[in-house]
């Protein structure tokens, strides 16, 4: 066997994994097309009548509302977390800090945390407060969920930022503001956008807290989907199209911003 | 006479300058300090008043009596509750549900992860594509990805693994009655090989040309570079990749709450703190409960957190 038919074999044999490993994804997508009897049924079919039956079955499931939820829920967390973040971050890189590791430290092992061990006396406490399944209260709890490694990843970013130009800034009188807002974060901006990202789609995505924090009027997308579970009859199509809805926002974020994704989920440690 | 004088003269107020020098640049230290406090301060409270408290709360519900049944029998208990805890029997097979779990989906996915980051580093027709559809599943909320698998790929009637395997001529499976375990690892490592793939993708793409060059030079076939110089290389990209990815996935829960509730040695500590928690109606053991998994975990975490220390630290002091 000559190279090239190797290279060609290899080649093939590639794209056919790939295919397979993205099938679940694309049988979603398909079966959120189908007519409910065609999904269910034993024997799999792949030429159909498309129809969006499934899609006009979750929106009558009140998805609209619970999609509203996680917009609200997804963006006022991130808007949060880089509002914290981009100062603490800043603190923690340009300007030197003592005890920078401990503070670091204290952050990440925040994040170690089950949510679990928390979510009991956070639920008792919002209960009181009469909080519950209230969306806002989510995020604000989606924020501090997330704000560890948006401060971790922004900091990274930071301390990329050549430190004469801040020292030539102050020189020249700039203030901290000025210094922050006009000199540094524009230099960092993929960065933040990085963090945005990853909090977005964390947020987005949540599904333990949504469940027990929200019931009804907050509820979000995760814990409408995972109500399918108890189910009767057959859901397959209605269940694909609602969770193809659910899943695309995120999906095309993350498909955009690739390069982003790596150094984000890395926490900023691959560049 | 008169030089020597002006010379005098001119070193007393350089030392004048000097010393306001100093003391304005203490000033400006002690300020800078306080503008970083400044700074930190509101996402260090945030962060107190959001899981430090709450989790000071828990243990001071894990020291009393009370059952949401019995609203009128609350008191003092000590340690009564960590020792129903220790007693019940449910504690150690969680452990080992969560260390069998996390093990082998971090190990499964880093192996698949290792495979298609090197399959994709190569000069692929529409390698682009590739990429982008292999890291959907990442991108695919858990809870829909759980979802997706049960029913339309494990499911008995309907799902596609044995539709496959009645094609094939053989035994249809009851995934998750007979392999609860094993389903909830193939989705684990099905959601998580994009993410070890795209850091060791990085980790590939990072590799030094010119070794690799000298290396070709020297004769060194294929197998020899990869095992001599690519493998060592990932090395800290690997780390990297199962340290977070064991954090993350240590408190997974989606698919366990989807795939199999629990049932059938999936009852991983995460699980169990949710069912005591949330099913269970006794406040003061679930709250015990939290308490020793938060002590299990930061044992399982210290062991990591050393290790990224290590990894982090060594690129990001300045």
């Amino acid at each position: 066997m000559n190279a090239a038919t190797k290279n060609a074999l290899i080649n093939i044999g590639t794209w056919i994994l790939v295919l397979l490993f993205f099938f679940p994804v694309f049988w979603m997508f398909v079966n959120g097309f189908k007519p409910e009897s065609v999904a269910s049924s034993i024997n799999p079919r792949i030429f159909f009548d498309p129809s969006t039956e499934g899609y006009s079955l979750a929106m009558a499931r009140g998805m609209g509302g619970y999609l509203r939820n996680s917009v609200i829920a997804a963006s006022v967390a991130t808007v949060i977390v880089i509002a914290l973040a981009v100062p603490a971050a800043y603190a923690l890189a340009v300007r030197k800090i003592k005890s920078v590791e401990n503070a670091l430290t204290f952050l990440i092992s925040t994040r170690f945390m089950p949510l679990a061990a928390v979510v009991l006396p956070l639920f008792m406490i919002l209960k009181t407060l009469d909080l519950l399944d209230n969306v806002v209260m989510l995020a604000i709890v989606y924020g501090a969920v997330n704000l560890p490694v948006a401060v971790w990843m922004i900091r990274s970013f930071l301390l990329e930022v050549p430190f004469e130009i801040v020292e030539a800034a102050r020189v020249d009188g700039a203030g901290l503001y000025r210094e922050m807002v006009r000199v540094v974060l524009p230099l960092v901006m993929p960065g933040i956008a990085a963090a945005a990202l990853i909090c977005f789609i964390f947020s987005w995505n949540e599904y333990f807290l949504a469940l027990l924090l929200t019931s009804a009027g907050g509820r979000t997308t995760p814990p409408f989907l995972g109500s399918f579970v108890d189910g009767r009859g057959q859901f397959l199509a209605v269940l694909s199209a609602a969770a193809t809805v659910a899943a695309l926002p995120v999906i095309i974020a993350g498909w955009v911003a690739q390069k982003q994704l790596v150094r984000g989920l890395s926490l900023g440690a691959i560049k | 006479m008169n030089g020597v004088g002006s010379v005098a003269t001119m070193v007393a107020v350089e030392d004048d300058v000097s010393v306001s020098q100093q003391k304005t640049r203490h000033r400006a230290q002690i300020k800078r300090v306080r503008t970083n406090r400044r700074l930190l301060l509101p996402a260090i409270v945030f962060l107190i008043l959001l899981t430090q408290i709450p989790f000071l709360v828990t243990i001071g519900f894990s020291t009393i009596r009370w059952n949401l049944l019995y609203p009128n029998d609350v008191g003092f208990t000590g340690f009564d509750n960590y020792a129903s805890v220790f007693s019940s029997g449910d504690l150690w097979p969680s452990i080992i549900a969560t260390v069998l779990i996390t093990s082998l989906s971090v190990v499964l996915s880093v192996l698949f992860g290792l495979l298609f980051a090197i399959l994709l580093d190569r000069k692929l027709p529409g390698r682009a594509i590739a990429r982008t559809l292999m890291i959907t599943p990442f991108l695919l909320m858990p809870a829909a990805a759980a979802l997706i698998w049960k029913y339309s790929m494990f499911d008995t009637n309907i799902g596609i693994i044995n539709w496959a395997l009645r094609m094939l001529g053989l035994d249809q499976v009851s995934w998750s009655t007979n392999y609860p375990l094993w389903t909830v690892v193939i989705v684990l490592t099905w959601q998580f090989t994009p993410f070890m793939m795209l850091i060791l993708l990085a980790g590939l793409q990072g590799q030094p040309g010119e070794v690799l060059e000298a290396a070709k030079v020297d004769g060194a076939g294929t197998w020899r570079t990869f095992t001599w110089i690519t493998l060592p290389h990932l090395r800290v990209y690997v780390e990297i990749g199962v340290l977070l990815g064991t954090v993350i996935i240590l408190q997974v829960f989606d698919p366990i709450a989807i795939l199999t509730k629990g049932t059938g040695g999936t009852k991983t500590l995460a699980y169990l703190l949710y069912e005591r928690a949330f099913i269970g109606l006794d406040v003061g053991q679930a709250a015990a409960y939290g308490v020793v998994t938060v002590i299990l975990m930061i044992v399982i975490a210290t062991i990591t957190l050393k290790t990224l220390f290590k990894v982090f630290m060594a690129g990001g002091n300045r």
